[in-house]
């Protein structure tokens, strides 16, 4: 075409191009700081609350992770049956396939760990004879350390008519873990409906940007702009929505996390743990960010293909 | 240049703005466009610069056929045409240079190119001095210049121009003829649509009258049919 700049600019007057028009994008957003403000806050709250659900519930998973390979049945036989018999009962319990080992705990042991552990030693020096039962530990095999297996395994065992009572030692951790899974999944779906309140948010502002430069965009086409050119600087606009938005967000979330630490940090000393609230890592800013620029770009992407079409110089 | 072969348009609900149209503009041609308001010139107009399509017929634009031509292709087409308009479609929320900068930068020409060709076209309208100046500040004549200058900054092979005088008293209109007339001394092809037929009569270029639609009386030394050498 014979009106088109020598080829060998053509690549690098693109790149010019691209970077002219995201900086022009940011300047016109820079001129109305207290609308872009405004827009880039909905922006990060809506952002920012999964975050810190993420957050949090990320924290809580970690403190109980330790309880993981923990479960254990006891079973409380009979005070009559005879260590004999609670021997051969173990045997054969070794031999379940369900059970990974079981341990032995006789009544003179039992006494002794009751001691230990309730302080009541001296009061049961008084007793004539030893009240506790002899209790056999089942550690299940851990393929079958899942909730339903595990207690269905209890309920076979508490049906052996030497065992008076088999009690899973760790369901409530299996309860919270439930929970926890249950507080994940909201958590995805109150993202996404945060996601899609982003792409509105973004959306709608370009539309309205669009609008007030109709008149550019009508003079641009009639002087041989491509779609592509015009596009470009909407498109820009929402990553730096996104960008603005996303900035905010983190902050958001780690001023919250600020103001959280202390509190936490003394509730776990009262429960002798040093527990510490563990923050956004690197990776999740990274994240965060990339995730909110995006949102941006494709919200801004929906109202340009939809609202660009409408504007043709008549 | 430009051919028209048997070009109708008819809007949407029915109404006839062109009918049977045959034109040729030779390259390098410059013509007049005239006729009542509501003939036909607008639209013949829009119908070059890809603003309409045709009902019927094919228009060839420097040998490439329009009816070919996608709409993603519309904005090359449109590259190589100024067109001016009447309410010179000023930018005002930047300053001169920046307006009739827009072609080049659309076309991806580099920064010292840009500031070259700007100068040189802002010279030709006698607006250098108006560079750094708000459009708005501008009376209406200078205005024009400044659409003028923006439809001449990237060298087009064609100039359209839709009234381009109508909002000016005839001293002024008649220095935006001889603009036009200059720039096609050096080669562009310029076709004009006014009504302002004192003012064509002075300029002595041929003119091509529409009334409601169709030809009345066709001016230019090629008539339709006969072969163009180009």
């Amino acid at each position: 075409m014979r009106n088109s700049p020598p080829r060998k600019n053509r690549f690098s007057a693109y790149l010019g191009n691209h970077l002219r028009v995201s900086f022009a994008s940011l300047g016109r957003l820079y001129v109305q700081p207290v609308a872009t403000l405004m827009t880039a806050a909905v922006i990060a709250i809506a952002l920012a609350l999964p975050m810190g659900l993420y957050i949090a519930l990320d924290n809580v998973g970690q403190l109980s992770s330790g309880w993981d390979g923990s479960t254990q049945i006891s079973l409380f036989l009979h005070t009559e049956v005879k260590t004999r018999e609670a021997q051969k009962l173990m045997q054969r319990l070794q031999k379940h396939k369900a059970i990974k080992k079981v341990e032995f705990i006789d009544k003179d042991k039992g006494l002794e760990q009751f001691k230990e552990i309730s302080g009541f030693g001296d009061a049961l020096k008084h007793l004539d004879s030893n009240p506790l039962p002899i209790v056999l530990v089942v550690h299940p095999k851990m393929t079958t350390n899942q909730p339903d297996r595990t207690s269905q395994l209890v309920k076979e065992l508490g049906k052996n008519k030497l065992v008076e009572l088999a009690q899973l030692d760790v369901q409530w951790v299996k309860r919270l873990y439930t929970f926890l899974d249950i507080a994940n999944r909201s958590i995805w779906v109150i993202s996404s409906m945060l996601a899609i309140a982003v792409l509105l948010i973004v959306g709608n502002t370009i539309r309205l940007d669009i609008q007030n430069r109709c008149e550019e965009i009508e003079v641009s086409k009639l002087i041989g702009a491509s779609d592509a050119f015009i596009r470009r600087p909407f498109l820009y606009t929402g990553i730096w929505y996104g960008l603005i938005g996303g900035v905010l967000a983190w902050i958001i979330t780690q001023i919250s996390l600020l103001l959280m630490e202390d509190p936490i940090h003394r509730l776990a000393l009262l429960y002798h743990s040093d527990f510490r609230l563990s923050g956004l890592g690197a990776g999740l800013t990274l994240l965060l960010i990339l995730f909110s620029c995006s949102l941006g770009l494709v919200g801004s992407w929906i109202a340009v293909r939809r609202h660009l079409k409408e504007i043709e110089p008549s | 240049m430009i051919h028209f072969d048997n070009i109708s348009k008819r809007y949407p609900g029915g109404h006839d703005a062109l009918s049977r149209i045959n034109l040729r503009l030779a390259k390098g041609q410059m013509a007049f466009l005239t006729g009542h308001s509501g003939a036909g010139k607008s639209t013949l107009l829009k119908l070059i610069a890809m603003i309409e399509r045709p009902t019927r017929g094919q228009i060839f634009l420097d040998g490439v056929n329009l009816n070919n031509i996608s709409n993603r292709k519309i904005p090359y087409i449109r590259r190589n045409i100024g067109i001016i308009f009447q309410n010179h479609h000023l930018l005002y929320d930047r300053p001169v240079f920046d307006n009739v900068a827009m072609p080049l930068i659309i076309q991806g020409y580099r920064r010292q190119e840009i500031h070259k060709r700007v100068r040189a076209a802002l010279n030709q309208v006698g607006l250098l001095n108006k560079e750094k100046s708000d459009p708005i500040t501008l009376s209406g004549g200078e205005q024009q210049r400044i659409g003028i200058a923006r439809a001449i900054v990237h060298k087009p092979l064609l100039l359209l121009a839709d009234e381009p005088t109508g909002n000016l008293d005839p001293e002024l209109s008649r220095e935006i003829m001889q603009l036009f007339a200059r720039f096609n001394q050096v080669g562009t092809t310029v076709l004009i649509a006014s009504h302002d037929l004192d003012l064509i009569k002075q300029m002595g270029a041929p003119a091509i009258s529409l009334h409601n639609g169709q030809v009345e009386h066709n001016g230019l030394p090629y008539t339709a049919g006969t072969p163009v050498s180009r």
